[in-house]
């Protein structure tokens, strides 16, 4: 076995004293994998309940869920709600992490840690105070109600994200641009924007999986022809164990992937500009 | 491409900023002319950046008055000062190529395109990088990105032209051709031209005129042989080229100095706390110990204690006979080279009564 003496990176040890390295490094990635990936053959399985591994494969739990009105409504909420996070979510917080990035006040670190609270505390902590008020203010169950609590919880990640990026920003630019004739907000949409647009756009991805992926606020907010995929999905759980369930969670996991992926993607393009 | 209805005049009036109690602009009174290359010229921290941003419309000073020509700009928007300015570290923009770069100031004047890419292609022609407009910024050296930014900061023909520290990222060579490539710009341009540098080798180089400033105030205002060869304080003569500062008193009109009384060119008005001021360049060596006898010339007796050679020149360590230790400069050429005294040696430092200059102790 030539690869067991071989070195394994630029240094002296080789792949064999590395072994016990790469059998945890797999085990590990199987636990946080296992979990998730488990749900997929379960969506294809014929069986009423959900079994694993499934004795007859089928499509059937697929056709359920397309074929479901309920299912249907609910999808076509939390894709609106997602849309519209990140429609509220990402101007306000690019808006925020530029202002914080040019202020000189003193106040600004603590309006940051201000700003990104509500990733900080126990989501719960948050609906239930978004609850109270929205009692107070008929919002509860409504889809409006709905985008502003997610857009709580997805303005902290668009502000880290944009902030961080600005930090290798050169301000001068922007200098530069209006010394030539461009008014700050010109200056800002033609220099700036398109130099930080994949962190930009990362946070807007971010922002809709926010909304896409949330359960607990949408337990508490969200409900009636409002209802959320992911509550319903909860609520279902409870009520019947149905591989409908397995099969939308596929989806969610092919859609959550695909669109991780792309943030990444975009991440990166970022710092090589 | 010069400015259209000539260059404007700059007057600055009480011009104050204060960050906290700490002024970095002091009531500044400065007038640029028309057409000049003005330098301000200060170590970091003096204000001259201040003073340069609230010029071009960046810092809003506490009160004061800007005026470019004849119109009032204090509070006239950045973008709306029409002014050139080329940044430190150039600022160029990073997602635009070459001739984007230096055409963006005339698609925000809403010049044609035609025009425009004949206007870009004839600004880089001035700073002599033709043919360049279709390269990455990534692709250009220091040098060629210095050039890209002068460019976009004169392709809209300004009538002023504000530069900071435009010169310092880039290596001794180059940083001394561009010294000389500049001022041959402006005065093909001709437009005003506002210069802030903290190197004053740069600053007698290029400029009509500095202004040396120091603690948010102008120390001194002058030609560049006006400011290194006669410092208005002990400041400018400190910050201005190399020098041992030696106490005079005065007399009667007379100035004396280690015993011995001093030709001077020319008293300075008030007489208190004054300074002689040793430049090591105009110290002359005499080794051969013949007694000087010229009613222009001051003579030092001195002994040698170290010598210093730095490739074109040298410099020699001596101490007068009360052990001031004063330092002179000297050509390492043939004549000069084969005679130099040895560590010790007794000499004489002869200094023209010209270059004996007297200056005020304190400030102001």
């Amino acid at each position: 076995m030539k690869w067991f003496s071989r070195p394994a990176s630029e240094t002296q040890i080789t792949n064999g004293q590395r072994l016990w390295l790469y059998v945890v490094a797999w085990l590990v990635m199987i636990f946080l994998l296992a979990p998730t990936v488990i749900v997929i053959p379960m969506s294809f399985s014929d069986s009423q309940y959900l079994e694993f591994p499934p004795r007859v494969w089928s499509f059937r739990w697929y056709e359920h869920y397309f074929g479901s009105p309920a299912w249907m409504q609910a999808t076509a909420t939390s894709l609106k709600a997602g849309v519209l996070t990140m429609l509220v979510a990402t101007p306000i917080g690019v808006m925020a992490a530029y202002g914080l990035f040019v202020s000189k006040m003193r106040a600004a670190s603590l309006i940051f840690l201000i700003l990104v609270m509500p990733i900080m505390v126990p989501v719960i902590l948050v609906a239930i105070g978004v609850f109270y008020v929205y009692v107070k203010v008929s919002l509860v169950n409504s889809l409006l109600g709905l985008v502003l609590a997610h857009s709580i919880l997805a303005i902290p990640l668009v502000v880290v994200v944009v902030s961080s990026a600005l930090k290798s920003y050169d301000m001068n630019q922007e200098m530069a641009a209006r010394s030539l004739g461009a008014s700050r907000f010109k200056a800002f949409m033609v220099i700036t924007l398109p130099q930080i647009r994949f962190s930009v756009i990362t946070s807007a991805l971010l922002s809709f999986l926010t909304s896409f992926d949330e359960v607990i606020v949408a337990m508490f907010v969200s409900g009636g022809e409002n209802s959320t995929l992911t509550r319903n999905m909860f609520n279902a759980l409870r009520d019947q164990i149905d591989p409908t369930i397995a099969s939308i969670s596929t989806i969610m996991i092919i859609v959550s992937t695909s669109l991780l992926i792309l943030a990444q993607a975009f991440g990166k393009s970022d710092n090589e500009s | 491409m010069t400015p259209a209805g000539g260059a404007l005049p700059i007057t600055i009036r009480d011009a104050t900023k204060a960050y906290g109690r700490i002024f970095a602009l002091d009531n500044i009174d400065l007038d640029i002319r028309s057409g000049e290359f003005m330098t301000l010229l200060g170590p970091s921290g003096s204000g001259k950046t201040t003073l340069l941003m609230v010029l071009a419309g960046f810092t809003r000073p506490d009160y004061g008055s800007i005026k470019f020509g004849e119109r009032e700009i204090v509070r006239t928007p950045p973008h709306k000062r029409d002014l050139g300015m080329v940044f430190q570290n150039y600022a160029l923009f990073p997602h635009m190529t070459v001739a984007d770069n230096v055409a963006f100031p005339l698609k925000l004047r809403g010049v044609s395109k035609p025009e425009a890419e004949q206007r870009v292609e004839q600004a880089l022609e001035t700073v002599q990088l033709g043919g360049y407009g279709e390269r990455r910024i990534d692709q250009l050296s220091g040098g060629q990105r210095q050039r890209v930014a002068l460019a976009r900061a004169i392709v809209f023909e300004p009538r002023i032209l504000l530069m900071d520290e435009p010169l310092s990222a880039l290596d001794k060579k180059l940083r001394e051709q561009m010294q000389i490539e500049l001022r041959r710009l402006h005065d093909k341009l001709g437009m005003t031209t506002v210069y802030v540098t903290h190197d004053q080798r740069e600053a007698l180089t290029m400029s009509d005129r500095i202004a040396v400033i120091n603690h948010g105030r102008v120390m001194q205002l002058g030609t560049p042989n006006e400011i290194y060869e006669r410092p208005a304080n002990r400041f400018v003569a400190d910050f201005i080229g190399e020098s041992t500062f030696l106490p005079v008193s005065v007399q009667d009109g007379v100035a004396n100095f280690a015993g011995q009384t001093l030709k001077v060119a020319q008293l300075p008005g008030s007489t208190d706390h004054l300074l002689l001021m040793l430049r090591p360049e105009r110290l002359q060596l005499i080794t051969n110990g013949t007694e000087i006898v010229d009613d222009e010339v001051n003579a030092f007796r001195a002994s040698v204690r170290e010598m210093v050679y730095q490739g074109d020149s040298f410099l020699m360590y001596t101490a007068l006979e009360d052990g001031t230790e004063v330092t002179v400069r000297g050509m390492t050429r043939r004549d000069m080279v084969s005679n130099l005294p040895a560590i010790g040696d007794a000499v004489q430092l002869a200094l023209h009564s010209d270059d004996t200059v007297l200056v005020a102790a304190g400030e102001a």
